[in-house]
């Protein structure tokens, strides 16, 4: 122990010596132990200097031990939590986004939807879903750490953080079955991708981070904050609920699409801004750590596929429809973060910049093919968390810096990111089609069609979101409108 | 009595209104309406399908006036209305057989004073 701090006060002694020296009378007059009073420098000790040298660096806790080690770790565990807290802030993000983009009937439910699934997902996730995730594992699941008690305050930043994370998977579903979805049923669903399925894929890319350890990270399949563990497992089963639960009324007739647009479009703008200044601790959070502060250029990386997310996809439907579609460019800002994920921190500026751009077009083109199979996903979450998780997961296979093919011609990582991308796919919609098929010849899943032309709101819930003429002017199918077809006949 | 129906753009009523304040007019009634004339509707775009609009949004102005008053304020209302584009709106005009004001019991021209 002595030599240890010996040897530390000497790396520590010639530069602060320095600035000691400047400083000097000050110091002295509120010298730290109240023993060194009158002292000259040169007379004291060497635990006196250290004293000294640890006060004036802070490098001392409250115990008195000299250890930079411990501020070190005080510091890591305020940004986990800094981070936690901010991607907590993306579920009120996720609620507005999908408010805005539905009807002004439903917006009651889609916030109690939101509301519950952060709710039941806390409390499930610290009793089961963490155990199974960071447990100790062989490879598959968990087994240990079940109704998590941490030993240390690092511990408990470690569980709120990955909290929030299971939470942002499980809300990604309620906008994809948004206004057609039983109530119930979707407590069930959210229950278990909160219990299961979300914490055992997360068991084998990211069980390693505490006690478990799983097959995909042993292989090495890099996923920094969950282009595929957070994203892409949400997407997937999105679109498994979409498909179960079928179109809302209205959606396709006569075999045209009709649009259902969205009532509040500035609200989703406003949750994509929450979203984005959410996925500042989401990505650069990840690193749980500030050492050497690479949260930083993960932050650079974050916003410049975020911001040409936005431009490709604003480009691709402005070339496409002939119209800057705002619904879309919104899309094209969240595609770019989910894509930027999982390569955050091995992809240069440059080429997250390009992983962001082409996640904009494919948030669009994915959008209109899915709409175009007569899937039914009113705000696009399968395209923007879905397909673009895939696509960010692939990314880190041809662009990260270390391993990339179009980096280093090396096509090892990508074929391990195909891994990865398929085994997600395989799991999170595999079971989350029997889930949600189960849950329809059980207990139902879907709303009486009265119920869905009146609006979730009345119905479910007995209260309607916005005063009454609102809600009935907006709250039919596109009030007013007909389609293309109709035209002709029209007198 | 003649009921004065005009169905008109959004952008005009203040204009109207200050217009028929103006020429003495003392009331009048507003109410939101859509519908769709020469003017058809118009197709938007939304995620990447699209639809028409048939019925578009207009304001419908009603007042009630004393016979003599009928042709100054038609001609007040079309000279504020007009813009020369279609959809500037029309205007219908009918008969009325009573008017009372409630408080008063006041009938007929006296009622609409």
């Amino acid at each position: 122990m002595q030599d240890e701090r010996v040897s530390m006060l000497r790396s520590l002694i010639l530069p602060v010596f320095l600035g000691l020296t400047m400083v000097w009378p000050s110091l002295s007059s509120i010298s730290p132990a109240g023993d060194l009073g009158g002292k000259k420098y040169g007379e004291m000790t060497i635990e006196e200097k250290l004293d000294l040298v640890a006060q004036a660096t802070l490098a001392i806790d409250d115990e008195g031990r000299v250890s930079s080690a411990g501020l070190r770790n005080d510091v890591d565990t305020l940004w986990i939590c800094l981070a936690a807290f901010l991607v907590f802030w993306m579920q009120a993000g996720f609620a507005c986004v999908e408010i805005g983009f539905t009807r002004a009937k439903n917006a009651a439910n889609i916030l109690m939807k939101n509301l519950l699934d952060f709710s039941l997902g806390s409390l499930l996730f610290w009793a089961v879903g963490f155990g199974l995730m960071f447990g100790v594992s062989r490879g598959f699941f968990g087994m240990s750490d079940f109704f998590f008690a941490g030993e240390t305050n690092r511990d408990w930043a470690f569980l709120i953080f990955q909290t929030v994370f299971c939470a942002t998977a499980a809300t990604i579903v309620s906008g994809a079955v948004a206004e057609r979805i039983e109530f119930h049923a979707y407590l069930i669903y959210s229950a278990v991708i909160s219990l299961l399925i979300y914490p055992i894929f997360g068991s084998w890319t990211w069980g390693g981070l505490y006690h478990g350890g799983g097959w995909l990270e042993g292989l090495g399949f890099h996923d920094f904050a969950g282009s595929t563990v957070v994203h892409s497992i949400g997407g997937w089963a999105a679109l498994a609920g979409a498909i179960c639960l079928g179109p809302r009324l209205g959606k396709y007739r006569d075999g045209k699409i009709v649009p259902i647009p969205g009532h509040n479009i500035p609200l989703a703008g406003l949750g994509v801004f929450i979203l984005w200044l959410g996925w500042f601790g989401f990505n650069p959070g990840s690193t749980t750590a500030v050492g050497g502060g690479g949260f930083a250029f993960i932050a650079v990386t974050t916003n410049m596929a975020a911001a040409a997310g936005a431009i490709g996809a604003l480009a691709i439907s402005w070339a496409w429809f002939k119209k800057p579609d705002p619904s879309f460019a919104l899309n094209g800002v969240l595609a770019g973060l989910v894509a930027i994920t999982a390569g955050c921190d091995v992809i240069s500026v440059p080429l997250s910049l390009l992983t962001g751009l082409i996640a904009g077009c494919l948030v669009v083109i994915a959008a209109v093919v899915i709409d175009r199979l007569r899937i039914d996903d009113p705000v696009g979450a399968v395209s923007v968390h879905g397909v673009c998780g895939a696509w960010g997961t692939m990314a880190v296979g041809l662009f990260a810096s270390d391993g990339g093919l179009l980096t280093t011609g090396n096509t090892h990582q990508l074929v391990i990111q195909l891994i990865g991308i398929l085994s997600a796919f395989v799991w999170s919609f595999g079971l989350a089609l029997l889930l949600f098929y189960a849950i329809r010849v059980t207990v139902g899943l879907r709303v009486k069609a009265e119920t869905e032309l009146a609006g979730l709101d009345i119905s479910e819930h007995g209260i309607l979101a916005y005063p009454e003429a609102f809600v009935i002017d907006t709250g039919m199918p596109l009030a007013g409108s007909t389609m293309l077809s109709g035209h002709s006949k029209r007198l | 009595m003649k009921k004065i129906e005009a169905i008109v753009r959004h952008f005009k009523l203040e204009d109207i209104k200050s217009t028929l304040m103006q020429i003495g007019i003392q009331g009048m009634t507003v109410t939101e309406v859509r519908g769709f004339g020469r003017q058809k509707g118009h197709t938007e775009i939304y995620r990447g399908t699209e639809y028409s609009v048939d019925l578009i949004p207009k304001v419908k102005i009603e007042v009630v006036i004393p016979d003599s008053d009928l042709e100054r304020v038609l001609n007040a209302i079309i000279e504020t209305a007009y813009t020369g584009q279609v959809g500037d709106g029309k205007i219908f005009v009918s008969d009325i057989s009573q008017a009372i004001r409630i408080r008063t019991r006041e009938t007929d021209d006296s009622a609409l004073r």
